[in-house]
């Protein structure tokens, strides 16, 4: 059961080959075996899970189900969800139970998902190992020494254990394709807002975007159809008709066009991630697709640009913390300046105070011109070359991330060298863009994500151009042994 | 760029961050390596580019000025630290 598509377990549970309290009590069961290794989750919904499997069996009964309806989904601990406590990794929000909930989350709960738990992350979804979490770090399920990525690396780490059947993740500057890449998922960013923000704990406004990850492509157009769509409550939410995710999924790639940015190939690419990212566009050059030489000449800036972007965006939704309304705060303050600097001193972890701080300089006064603003006309420069390309090319693909999944602890001591990491996938929320993460081989044992880029709200063509990809190889069905042992 | 301890002292402030000794130190090298990183911007030209602060430069929409939110005092003071007579409560402010 652990490693079937959405559709292929929605047709079983309404054909009662199983029951959605059946999977769910196989997925908690998986869990309790497996995430002690892992360490996934952060919080396991047994009770309202079942509960809401009880409800599902009853909807597919009467014969009122949607696609999702009764399959165990987790969502990253960083959407609120009403009477579920929601951490954002963080001992700032150690007892934080929201009284709402997110946008995402409940269009899930419409759509009759049973709510597994709350998936571990990076904190206030700030790295890109997954080893910055006040509830420790997660392990990919392909070698447990290695990282999972981040920051939604417990999403990633969970749908590759078959710990649930698919799980929401945001994405940032990579915190959804860079772990769907590091654990052999797919994953998808939308365009940015094609999904609500409503109810997410906010990092940087201007980039955040949730998404779906997932077995393939097409379970990740399930999710999307669910989750995307005008949201009155979420203030930049796109007013722009959503599309029938699933309708064009077999649609042939005959004529499409395939830009490579010379810029992805360049210095510092590991050779093996390299070649696997060229077979895999030769795949597509059988399908029917031509191939592009282009250029992205600002690639390089958008990691000064969102360096100092995202951390000033931080520096001011995370001032919302001030241990007075929700969240920790220190034991006896002496007066209010005390307060709220020990709280937030006590509670941050070092790379959150860190990201704060280098937000603050950038925004404080002198400096917001050389910085924040200067930031900001590079943004539009990387936002130009990605308009450039697409009136030249349908789809822009490259690797996900310049190697595969590093050991744990083995970049902590270089937080420079994690952050040029993020090279490949950064521009793509600076300008706005939806992209993907594919399955596309192995290197050393560890999975190979390959980058597909769209123009914006081109989510239906990009996850067209992953399925027909899936249809013709078979790396996003390769399972880690945890899941060959089920 | 690299930043003294003193000025880390003051972010910190700014930022409301409580700040030993030590962290100062270890937060004045990993800051200024982050400015050296972010550094590079300076020696592009963005002369007459403007700024770009929403990827799809969409406008904030406007909504009736009506309400829309129901009073559930008791919700949100449920998580604060600490509450007293329905409010929320904070070290005294004023002697």
């Amino acid at each position: 059961m652990i490693d079937q598509s959405i559709a292929s377990l929605a047709k079983k549970l309404r054909d009662k080959e199983i029951s959605s309290v059946e999977l769910t009590q196989d997925y908690l069961a998986r869990i309790k075996q497996y995430d002690g290794q892992l360490n996934s989750y952060i919080t396991i919904t047994e009770e309202i899970a079942l509960a809401q499997a009880e409800a599902a069996d009853k909807q597919l009964a009467q014969g009122a189900a949607s696609p999702l309806t009764g399959l165990p989904i987790a969502h990253k601990d960083l959407f609120c969800t009403d009477g579920i406590l929601t951490t954002c990794a963080s001992k700032m929000l150690h007892n934080f139970v929201p009284p709402y909930e997110s946008t995402v989350t409940g269009r899930m709960l419409a759509s009759g998902t049973v709510t597994l738990g709350k998936t571990n992350m990076d904190e206030f979804a700030m790295g890109s190992s997954n080893e910055k979490s006040y509830y420790g770090a997660v392990k990919n399920p392909w070698n447990l020494d290695k990282v999972p990525g981040g920051s939604s690396g417990g999403s990633a780490a969970a749908v590759a254990a078959g710990l649930c059947v698919a799980a929401t993740g945001t994405d940032t500057g990579g915190s959804i394709r860079q772990p769907a890449s590091f654990c052999g998922i797919t994953g998808l960013k939308p365009t940015y807002g094609r999904v609500s923000r409503f109810g997410m704990i906010a990092y940087a406004s201007s980039l955040d975007q949730a998404g779906p990850m997932a077995r393939s492509a097409e379970d990740c157009a399930h999710i999307l159809q669910s989750i995307a769509g005008f949201d009155a409550n979420d203030s930049t939410s796109a007013e722009v008709d959503t599309e029938d995710y699933t309708a064009n999924l077999d649609a042939p790639l005959t004529g499409l066009t395939i830009g490579l940015p010379k810029e992805y190939f360049g210095d510092g690419l590991n050779n093996d991630v390299a070649s696997a990212i060229q077979e895999a566009v030769k795949e597509f050059e059988k399908l029917g697709a031509t191939v592009k030489d282009i250029s992205l000449p600002n690639l390089n800036l958008s990691i000064p640009s969102y360096y100092v972007i995202a951390p000033s965006e931080a520096s001011s939704n995370l001032s919302r913390f001030d241990g007075v309304r929700y969240g920790y705060r220190c034991e006896e303050p002496k007066d209010l300046m005390d307060m709220y600097k020990r709280s937030r001193g006590e509670a941050f972890g070092k790379e959150v105070q860190k990201r704060i701080m280098v937000g603050t300089y950038a925004l404080s006064e002198g400096y917001y011109d050389a910085y924040y603003l200067k930031a900001q006309r590079i943004r539009r420069l990387i936002k130009e070359d990605f308009v450039k390309a697409f009136e030249e090319v349908d789809v822009i693909m490259g690797p996900v991330a310049p190697t595969t999944a590093f050991g744990i602890g083995a970049k902590t001591d270089d937080p420079i060298a994690m952050y040029l990491e993020d090279i490949y996938t950064l521009s793509v929320n600076l300008a706005g863009i939806p992209a993907m993460s594919v399955p596309a081989g192995f290197a050393d044992g560890m999975p190979v994500g390959l980058q597909i880029m769209g123009n914006y709200f081109s989510e239906a063509k990009l996850l067209n151009v992953a399925h027909k990809f899936q249809q013709a190889t078979d790396w996003h069905t390769k399972n880690p042994s945890l899941v060959e042992g089920a | 760029m690299s930043l003294e301890k003193q000025d880390v002292i003051k972010i910190a402030h700014l930022a409301r961050l409580s700040l030993d000794d030590s962290d100062a130190e270890q937060y004045q090298q990993s800051l200024s390596s982050v400015l050296d990183l972010v550094e590079q911007m300076q020696s592009v030209d963005t002369d007459g580019v403007e700024p770009l602060s929403n990827p799809l430069e969409a406008k904030q929409r406007l909504r009736e000025d009506i309400v829309t939110e129901e009073n559930r005092r008791e919700a949100f003071l449920a998580n604060a630290p600490q509450t007293e007579a329905g409010l929320f409560l904070v070290p005294k402010v004023i002697d």
